[in-house]
C-alpha cells in the first residue's frame, strides 16, 4: 500500500505527467503579488492538493471506516442473539451459549462477560467488569487483559433482569495496527502529493515564465527595431508552440509589408528621383554647353519627356491609392464584359501584330457583370499590356473569359518569357520588377493596378504559370487570371452587335515609335 | 478665336496664354474666380479655360454651374490637379465640356481647346459627307472613297478616320484619339493609338501619291490637305 501509493496518485492527478517536461530557464524576481506565473502555479498546487485530499479522504472511509462498522454490526447481533437466549433460558443458557461461541470464535477476537448485581463473574472471558463501562447505550474503546494479555477492544454493555449485565465486545487490536499502518500511508502519501504538487506547480510556473519571457522578449526586440526575431518554439507543438507559431506568423506578415513599404519608397525614392535627375541633367547640360538651337530643343524635349514619365508614375500610384481606398465603388454599373474584353482585344491585337506576336480573342458567352467599366478596361489593358510586353515574335496572346462557379475568371495567357515562383508572389507588389524585365519599359505598377482592382471588386489576381496540357504548347508563359465574383445582374436588354476583330492581312509599317509615356 | 483663361498660377497662366497667342488666338486672362466670373458673363468667348480650384471665393465648378445656369453654351475646358476619375465626372456634370489634368503638355491643352472652339461653331446640323481634298467620306453609307476609289475600313478604323476628318486641319492628340474613338480615360502606357492610326495610313494614304495623315511632332496627328 505504502509503495503503491505514489504511483496511483501519479496515474490519477495530473501532476505527475508534467515532470517529464523540461523544466525552462529560471525567472528573475520580479513582484511576486502580481505574478501571473505565480498565480497560476498556487491555482495548480492547490486544485492537486485538494483532490489529493479528497482521494485520501475516500481511502480512510473505505478501509479504516468499514472495520469500524463491521465491529459495530458484529457486537450488535451477537446482543440480540443473547438476548433472545436469556428469554428463552435464562441465565444458565446464556451461559452455555457464550461458552459455545467462545469455544467457536477461531479467531480469539470475541469477548464476552455476565456478571451478577454484586459484580461476580458469571461468565465469559473477561476477568472482571472493566471501570470504564457504566452506560449501556454507547459502545467503549478500551483496554482489556485477557488470558494475561492486554489488547484493545470495543466493546457493549447490556442491562439484563435481575440486576446481571452482559459485555459483548470485539478484540480490535488488529484493526488498530492497520489503522495506524494506513495511517502513516497516507501522511507520507501526502507529503509526497505536497511535493509532487508543488514541482508540479513551479513547472507550471516555469513553462508559463518561458512562454511569457519568450514573447515578451521578441516583442520588445520588434519594437525595438529588430524584425527579424521571433519567438523561440520548444518543438512540441503544444499551445505554446501554436501560440508562438500564430505570432511569429504575424510578425512574417509584419515584416513583409515592412518590405513591401520600405520597397516602395526606395521604388519612389529611385523611380521618380532617376528621371528627374535625368531632366535636371539634360536641362544644365544643355543650358551649358548647348552650340545650336536644335540641341537645346532636344534636350529640352527630353526632360519634358522625363518629366511626363514622373507624372506618369505618380498618377499610377494615385489611381492605386483611390481604387484601394475603395472611392470608386459609386461608379459600379452592369458593364457587358464580352463586349469590353472583344475592343481591348482589338485596340491590342493591332500592337501586338506590330510586335509580330498574335492576340486570340478567344470566343465565350456573353458575360455581364457589375462593376467598375473604366476599371476593368484598365485592368485588362495591363495584362494585355504586359502579355505583349514580354512576348517574342511568333507567339501567342490569349485573351479568354469565362463564368462557372459564382466567378467570373478573365484569362490573359502568353507564351513569353513568364516569371519565377519567388517573383509571381511578389509580382503585385507596388515598383516591383522581375529580374528579367528590368530592361523592358514599365514603372512596375501595372499589376499592383490589377490587383487593386481585382479587390476593389471583391475578387483578386491569380498569376501562375500556363498550364501545358491546356494550350499544347511547351510550359513557358505566363496566365494571368482576374477572378471577379459573378453578380446577378439583369438579363440584357439587346443583343450588341459583336465588331469582327482587326483583319490580319496587313503589316503595318514601322511607324516612328512615339510613346507618350516612357 | 477668343478664349478666357481662368487660372491662378501665374507661370501656367503665363505659359499657356502665350502659347495661345502664339497659336493666333485672342487671350483675355483672369487669375480669380471673381474676375473669371464677371468677364466670362460680361462677355463673348469661344472657349473658356478653367482652373477648378481659384481663390476669391468662386471655385473652377461653381464659375462653371453658374453661366451654366444663366443659359451661357460656351465650350469650357476645365483645368485640374485633381486627377480621379470621380472629380472628373463632377467637372463634366458641372457642364465642363472637356477636363484635362495637370501637369499637361500645352500641343494637348491646344489641341482640345481647338476642337473644342471648332465643335462650337460646326453645331449647325447633323453632317452626313465628310470631305478633306480628294477623302470623301459618305456617313450615311458608311463608304469611304479617295480620288474616286472605294476603301475598304474596319468599323474601328472608320471611327478613326471620322474623328481625324471631323477635326481635320486641327491637331488630335493621342489621348483624344483614345478618348474619342476608344472612349478609354486611362493612359495604355504604349503606343497602341500610333500603331492604329499606322493601319489607317495604309489604307488612306500609302497608295496615294500624297500623305493626309500628318504627325505632329510631341503632340499628335493631323489630317489636312497639304
Amino acid at each position: 500500500m505504502t509503495s503503491e501509493a505514489p504511483s496511483l496518485l501519479n496515474r490519477i492527478l495530473p501532476g505527475g505527467g508534467l515532470r517529464t517536461r523540461s523544466v525552462g530557464g529560471r525567472g528573475r524576481g520580479g513582484d511576486i503579488l502580481r505574478s501571473a506565473s505565480l498565480r497560476l502555479a498556487l491555482v495548480y498546487a492547490l486544485v492537486f492538493m485538494l483532490s489529493a485530499v479528497v482521494f485520501m479522504s475516500f481511502i480512510w472511509w473505505a478501509t479504516i471506516g468499514l472495520l469500524e462498522r463491521e465491529v459495530d454490526a458484529a457486537i450488535d447481533a451477537d446482543a440480540h442473539a443473547l438476548s433472545e437466549r436469556w428469554i428463552e433460558g435464562g441465565l444458565p443458557a446464556l451461559a452455555d451459549t457464550i461458552q459455545q461461541r467462545l469455544e467457536q470464535d477461531v479467531d480469539d477476537a470475541a469477548l464476552y462477560l455476565i456478571v451478577a448485581a454484586d459484580g461476580t463473574r458469571v461468565a465469559g472471558n473477561l476477568s472482571g467488569w472493566p471501570r470504564e463501562v457504566s452506560r449501556s447505550d454507547i459502545p467503549y474503546q478500551l483496554t482489556v487483559s485477557r488470558d494475561g494479555m492486554r489488547g484493545l477492544a470495543e466493546v457493549k454493555a447490556f442491562a439484563l433482569p435481575g440486576g446481571f449485565r452482559l459485555l459483548v465486545g470485539r478484540d480490535v487490536r488488529s484493526r488498530a495496527i492497520l489503522k495506524r499502518l494506513l495511517a502513516d500511508t497516507l501522511l507520507w502519501a501526502v507529503l509526497m502529493v505536497s511535493g509532487l504538487g508543488l514541482s508540479g506547480a513551479f513547472v507550471v510556473r516555469s513553462l508559463f515564465r518561458r512562454m511569457v519571457r519568450n514573447v515578451a522578449r521578441t516583442t520588445a526586440a520588434i519594437a525595438a527595431g529588430d524584425l527579424a526575431q521571433r519567438v523561440p518554439l520548444s518543438g512540441s507543438g503544444d499551445e505554446f508552440d501554436r501560440v508562438a507559431e500564430t505570432i511569429n506568423d504575424m510578425l512574417d506578415r509584419i515584416a513583409r509589408l515592412m518590405d513591401g513599404v520600405r520597397q516602395v519608397s526606395n521604388s519612389i525614392a529611385h523611380d521618380l528621383r532617376t528621371p528627374i535627375a535625368r531632366a535636371r541633367t539634360r536641362l544644365e547640360d544643355a543650358s551649358m554647353h548647348a552650340a545650336s538651337r536644335t540641341e537645346m530643343q532636344a534636350a529640352i524635349d527630353r526632360a519634358v519627356a522625363d518629366l511626363d514619365g514622373v507624372t506618369a508614375v505618380f498618377e499610377a500610384l494615385l489611381r492605386i491609392a483611390e481604387i484601394e481606398a475603395g472611392a470608386r465603388r459609386s461608379a459600379f454599373a452592369v458593364v457587358e464584359l464580352s463586349t469590353l474584353l472583344d475592343d481591348l482585344a482589338e485596340l491590342y491585337s493591332a500592337l501586338a501584330e506590330e510586335h509580330g506576336l498574335v492576340l486570340q480573342r478567344l470566343p465565350g458567352r456573353p458575360i455581364r457583370l457589375n462593376g467598375d467599366r473604366q476599371m476593368l478596361q484598365q485592368a485588362v489593358a495591363n495584362l494585355l499590356d504586359n502579355a505583349i510586353k514580354f512576348s517574342s515574335p511568333g507567339e501567342t496572346v490569349q485573351l479568354s473569359a469565362a463564368a462557372a462557379g459564382g466567378v467570373v475568371r478573365i484569362v490573359v495567357r502568353d507564351q513569353g518569357i513568364g516569371m519565377e515562383p519567388a517573383e509571381l508572389a511578389r509580382a503585385s507588389e507596388r515598383f516591383f520588377r522581375a529580374e528579367s524585365s528590368r530592361n523592358t519599359p514599365g514603372s512596375g505598377l501595372g499589376l499592383s493596378l490589377v490587383q487593386a482592382v481585382a479587390q476593389l471588386h471583391g475578387g483578386r489576381l491569380e498569376l501562375g504559370p500556363v498550364d501545358a496540357g491546356e494550350t499544347g504548347s511547351p510550359a513557358a508563359g505566363l496566365q494571368a487570371v482576374l477572378v471577379l465574383p459573378d453578380t446577378p445582374v439583369s438579363p440584357p436588354p439587346r443583343p450588341e452587335a459583336m465588331e469582327p476583330s482587326s483583319s490580319a492581312d496587313h503589316t503595318p509599317e514601322r511607324t516612328q515609335s512615339l510613346s507618350w509615356v516612357e | 478665336m477668343r478664349i478666357l483663361l481662368v487660372e491662378d498660377d501665374q507661370t501656367v497662366r503665363g505659359f499657356v496664354a502665350k502659347g495661345l497667342k502664339e497659336a493666333g488666338h485672342v487671350v483675355d486672362q483672369a487669375d480669380n474666380g471673381k474676375d473669371g466670373l464677371f468677364m466670362a458673363v460680361s462677355e463673348s468667348f469661344d472657349t473658356i479655360i478653367l482652373d477648378r480650384m481659384l481663390p476669391g471665393g468662386i471655385d473652377g465648378l461653381h464659375l462653371l454651374e453658374t453661366i451654366r445656369g444663366q443659359h451661357n453654351r460656351t465650350p469650357v475646358l476645365l483645368l485640374s490637379a485633381l486627377a480621379q476619375v470621380d472629380e472628373r465626372v463632377a467637372g463634366l456634370k458641372a457642364g465642363g465640356d472637356d477636363y484635362l489634368t495637370k501637369p499637361f503638355a500645352f500641343s494637348e491643352l491646344l489641341a482640345r481647346v481647338e476642337a473644342l472652339g471648332r465643335r462650337a461653331k460646326g453645331e449647325s446640323g447633323p453632317t452626313t459627307r465628310l470631305v478633306v481634298a480628294d477623302l470623301e467620306m459618305d456617313l450615311l453609307s458608311r463608304l469611304v472613297r479617295r480620288g474616286g476609289q472605294k476603301i475598304d475600313l474596319q468599323p474601328r478604323e472608320f471611327r478613326l478616320l471620322e474623328y481625324l476628318m471631323r477635326h481635320a486641319g486641327q491637331v488630335v492628340t493621342r489621348t483624344m484619339l483614345l478618348e474619342g474613338v476608344w472612349d478609354y480615360h486611362f493612359d495604355p502606357q504604349t503606343n497602341v493609338i500610333d500603331v492604329h492610326v499606322s493601319r489607317l495610313r495604309q489604307k488612306i494614304d500609302r497608295p496615294f501619291p500624297t500623305a493626309l495623315i500628318h504627325t505632329v511632332r510631341n503632340a499628335g496627328y493631323m489630317l489636312r490637305d497639304e
